[in-house]
């Protein structure tokens, strides 16, 4: 069994309320934090080797230490709740039933950043949690946890919900500070980073959820003992999202010792694939990483088990492995197109694209296009070639990752499954008709030919 | 336009409670969160007088408004009924049957995405990941998602939309 650290109260009725959730020990990090010196707090979580949980996994405590300390300037935190990948919303759990434990990590790394405003930006289709998290905001201060003179120790700070309008983009740092100063969701040119130059170019730590929450158990643990969970560099707990063909969906919390073959099978976690079918392939860490076949998924190259951690699942790099990103799990059973699969997720990346980067706005519909020609029974071999061509010409090429992550998926899905891609361009009659696939319709519309 | 168009009293407080929590002379922050309110105030979906004013309000110019309404997927640029089914159809989603809703809610009310029915109670919408992956497949109706969707649920929720009972705030 995991040991768990953000979820363990979970189950507990009424952990919603300030009141409850202080019961189970809630805010005694606060207490703990605020007779440190902000640089003490920011020591333990380097120690304690927590990486960001967004997906890149950064060290956390590294990219604390960049914050940039000009006199008279404020600084700012902003977390990331803009949870928008597929695959993704182990954020959303986390907001929605224990929001306390945000806002508790919100402040020890406010008073560590020596911000006295934070804001949580959250995508907007969350519509609901705001609600719920002001809620828990309004409790705090109620308490003394929050606003004016926190606890008698001289520490300001009031915390923030932003909403923003459905932009995939704007989980992206800098995108998310343009949207939160008003703007369209286009990245910034980095650097200069936001640790120097961020929400209104004042220096500014942009943090996942997760991220921000597990401060809490690293300060109530210390860094030391919150680094020997886990293992290797992989320490602490981790939040998985597992969805897709799977008995039982849902967000987990594990130590990353496990094996994913433990995770998709045992009646702990996903309990295997519903009606006995077989893995076909799975994507572990969000939409963006590489899918990976079963046969290597369960096992590495050299015939080892892989271990749901950072270091197992990226063993080999993309040619063979693929990446924990934001633990976005997503399962597909022997009976799945991966064809049409990757064919959504590319409309999904186009539809996103900000349009800023010519490769990502002109590339990402026309990979969709590709795709759906295939998908359809109307592809050739050379589509494949042309597939391939074009992912090579995003990834690499744009301001920010969106375009990786849309080239990543085409990419090892033809590098994995091209006897797939083949298949579909050698049996037209059998997929001419496909069911569905008008609801995909192309993101932008091909213009008249004219002579 | 804004003799015609404004904000009852009790939206203009809560503007103010948002343009609160950003430095006073960054108010442009304050732009989505009162487009959220515009749209539901004035009838689903922001015309160019709407945004207007809420240029006026925020004291900055309508292409500052325009340029960020057209670029969010949230808002509307056209009239929608007064239920906007907005259906994933993403990944997770569509390894769940979201295609299978998708038609079932084109057949059941005639339109195809993109259209309003007659009678303007629904507008049918695919989006993209709400990040609702685990309770696939799903469609969010205003404020609310309804997940773990068959074909008998859409049923029922169109249902009770015809009957005025489902919640969307």
């Amino acid at each position: 069994m995991s040991k768990k650290l953000l979820l363990k109260d979970a189950h507990i009725e009424g952990i919603r309320t300030f009141e409850v959730y202080r019961k189970q020990g809630g805010y005694v990090s606060v207490e703990k934090a605020l007779k440190m010196t902000p640089e003490e707090i920011v020591e333990e979580v380097k120690t304690s080797g927590l990486r960001g949980r967004g997906g890149a996994g950064f060290p956390t405590g590294l990219k604390w230490s960049f914050v940039a300390k000009p006199e008279g300037v404020p600084r700012y935190l902003v977390v990331n709740a803009d949870e928008s990948e597929p695959g993704t919303f182990k954020d959303r759990y986390l907001m929605e039933f224990i929001p306390h434990l945000l806002i508790e990590g919100m402040i020890v790394s406010s008073f560590a950043l020596g911000a006295n405003t934070a804001y949580i930006y959250i995508r907007g289709e969350y519509a609901w949690i705001p609600d719920i998290l002001e809620k828990a905001i309004d409790e705090a201060k109620a308490a003394g946890f929050l606003g004016k003179n926190i606890l008698g120790t001289g520490f300001d700070l009031e915390i923030y919900v932003h909403r923003g309008a459905g932009a995939y983009i704007c989980g992206e740092e800098t995108a998310l500070l343009e949207s939160l100063e008003g703007k369209r969701g286009n990245p910034r040119l980095k650097p200069p980073f936001p640790a120097v130059k961020g929400l209104w170019e004042c220096p500014t730590v942009v943090n996942n959820v997760e991220t921000i929450a597990a401060v809490v158990p690293v300060i109530n643990l210390t860094g030391a003992e919150y680094a020997k969970i886990g293992v290797g560099r992989s320490t602490g707990t981790k939040l998985i999202s597992a969805c897709g063909n799977i008995n039982k969906p849902g967000v987990y919390e594990i130590d990353m010792t496990i094996t994913v073959e433990e995770f998709i099978y045992s009646d702990e976690y996903c309990g295997g694939i519903p009606n006995g079918k077989k893995l076909k392939a799975c994507i572990p860490g969000g939409s963006s990483v590489p899918i990976v076949p079963a046969n290597l998924l369960l096992r590495t190259i050299n015939g080892e088990p892989r271990y749901m951690n950072y270091e197992s699942l990226a063993d080999g790099g993309f040619a063979t492995g693929t990446m924990m990103g934001s633990g976005g799990f997503i399962v597909l059973d022997e009976d799945q197109s991966v064809v049409k699969h990757t064919m959504t997720l590319s409309h999904f990346y186009a539809h996103e694209s900000c349009g800023q980067c010519t490769p990502c706005r002109e590339g990402t519909p026309w990979m969709f296009k590709i795709l759906k020609k295939i998908y359809s029974g109307q592809g050739t071999m050379a589509d494949i070639d042309l597939l391939w061509d074009v992912q090579r010409k995003i990834e690499g090429n744009t301001i920010c990752p969106l375009g990786d992550a849309a080239a990543w998926p085409v990419a090892a899905a033809i590098r994995h499954f091209r006897d797939e891609f083949e298949w579909y361009i050698n049996n037209p009659e059998a997929t001419r008709s496909n069911y569905g696939l008008a609801h995909y319709a192309d993101p932008i519309p091909v213009p008249a030919k004219t002579e | 336009m804004s003799e015609t168009i404004a904000f009852k009293p009790e939206t203009l407080a809560q503007v103010d409670k948002i343009t609160a929590r950003y430095p006073q002379e960054r108010k442009k922050s304050a732009l989505i969160p009162v487009l959220h309110l515009a749209q539901k105030e004035f009838g689903g979906w922001l015309q160019v007088p709407v945004m207007d004013y809420v240029a006026e309000l925020l004291e900055i110019k309508p292409i500052e408004v325009y340029e960020v309404a057209t670029f969010y997927s949230m808002f509307n640029m056209k009239p929608v009924g007064k239920y906007v089914l907005e259906v994933c159809q993403t990944g997770p989603c569509m390894l769940n049957g979201s295609d299978d809703i998708i038609q079932h809610i084109k057949e059941t009310l005639n339109i195809n995405v993109g259209e309003n029915t007659d009678d303007g109670m629904f507008t049918l919408k695919t989006v993209e990941c709400l990040g609702a992956c685990g309770y696939a497949p799903m469609m969010q109706l205003g404020k609310f998602y309804h997940e773990h969707l068959t074909k008998e649920k859409v049923d029922e929720i169109l249902q009770l939309c015809r009957e005025g009972q489902i919640a969307l705030d």
